[in-house]
Order: structure tokens, then sequence, then C-alpha cells
């Protein structure tokens, strides 16, 4: 399941919607992403989250099949929002659910990283000299790419 | 043709969408690009770096040599920085 969207989420109650009534499931991981308070050593007042309706969606649906595809997950959930957003704020929220702790903890890491490489989402921030458009880091293209070999056998 | 842009791309040009005939000699999204480029000196400033300019058409990542047809939806943006 994919969610995009300025309201902030329910965590417990996204974990509880995704594990539903499978009883099959043995392990939950859950990743949030917070807004800093700092960035590039400079203090940061508050974000705006601009997206790409339509792409966005499509991409992420289509990363979340990839991680289905790849690893055992009983079920998933990728949530983003956009919009304004201030430090501590929540950004995103990625839970895999599968039968055991390894698939669930590499899908987790797989999602968060080919989303960051490739859904259609700028950050713009207020700092004290003024807004700036975030740019791109390159150890998160590093991130992204390191999955697209092989995936590893899952030992359970 | 639709044409949209977002984040520093679309507040260096000053537009977030238009619309446009398809330039005759126009057939891939490089030569789109070029064409963009030599709109006003803002598009030639937004687009000057090819290398931090991506591409979708049609809601899908494209390169410089990707066919562009009348009725695309064409969207020039930065590098994403979500999550």
């Amino acid at each position: 399941m994919i969610r995009i969207q300025k309201e902030d989420f329910d965590v417990a109650a996204e974990i509880a919607s995704v594990v539903g009534t499978d009883r099959s499931v043995g392990a939950v991981t859950v990743f949030i992403g917070l807004v800093r308070d700092i960035n590039g050593g400079e203090s940061i007042a508050d974000m705006t989250l601009e997206h790409y309706p339509g792409m966005t969606e499509k991409m992420l649906a289509r990363i979340e099949a990839e991680a289905m595809s790849r690893w055992p997950l009983s079920a998933s959930l990728i949530i983003h929002r956009y919009g304004h957003l201030q430090p501590g704020d929540r950004i995103v929220l990625v839970i895999s659910a599968s039968a055991h702790r390894q698939a669930a903890f590499e899908a987790s890491e797989f999602l968060v990283d080919w989303l960051k490489a490739k859904a259609p989402f700028w950050k713009r921030e207020t700092t004290p000299e003024g807004a700036r458009w975030v740019a791109a880091r390159d150890n998160d293209a590093a991130a992204a790419d390191r999955w697209t070999g092989e995936p590893r056998p899952i030992v359970v | 043709m639709k044409i949209l842009y977002f984040a520093w791309i679309r507040s260096r040009i000053g537009l977030s969408e238009e619309t446009v005939d398809l330039p005759d000699g126009v057939s891939k999204a490089g030569e789109l690009l070029d064409w963009l480029r030599g709109r006003g000196p803002e598009y030639a400033d937004a687009l000057r770096d090819a290398s931090v300019v991506r591409i979708a058409v049609n809601e899908e990542y494209a390169s410089l040599d990707a066919p562009v047809a009348a009725g695309d939806e064409v969207a020039l943006f930065p590098p994403v920085t979500g999550g």
C-alpha cells in the first residue's frame, strides 16, 4: 500500500493495518523519517516538500511491487508526506511485514533507499540565510545502487 | 504537449506548467531541452546543466534520447530529494 498525504500519520494504527489478521507475520520493521533541525551545518526553521502528483504514486507503487517480488513479504506500506513541515515532524513511514526478520529488515532498507533515489519529491528548507532547495546526495544514489545486483538469499 | 516544471527549475523559469505546440525538428527529449533553452534567459539558466535536469515523459523517467511527441506530458525537474 502507498499513500501520499499532507497529514501526519498514526504509527501504531498503521502497523495494525499492515499486519491485519495475518497470524503468519512474525516480524514487522518500521522506518520513520523525521525533519532534522540542522542540515549541512545550518539550522533549519522549516521545510516544504513538493512532489509530482501522478508520477509519485506510480513510482512508489512500482518500488513496493519490486520489494514484494524480492522478499517474501506479507504486506508493506509506504506513506510519504508533502507540504509544510517543521523539525521533529514525520516525513515518511515505511513498514514491512514478513514471517521472519531478515526479509522485513532488508525490504524496509530497500524501500527507503529506492524511494529516496526515485520518487519525485523535492525539499526546500528555510535557514537563517533564507530558503534553499536541498541538493541530492551522492551517497543516496550509492545506497540505491547497492540493490541492483541479485538479491541475497533469504535465511529463515 | 504539456510541460511541467518542478522545484528550482520551476522557480527559475517562473512557471509550473505550460502547453506548447511540438516545435518542428523536435522528436527527442534532448531536442526539446535545446528548444526550451532558446525561449529566454530564464529557461537557459534553469536548463543550462543537463546533468542536474531529470526528464520524465508521461510520468516515466526518460533519457535525452527518448522520443517525445505531441500529446505527451514532459516533466523537467532536479534530482529528487524525498525520504
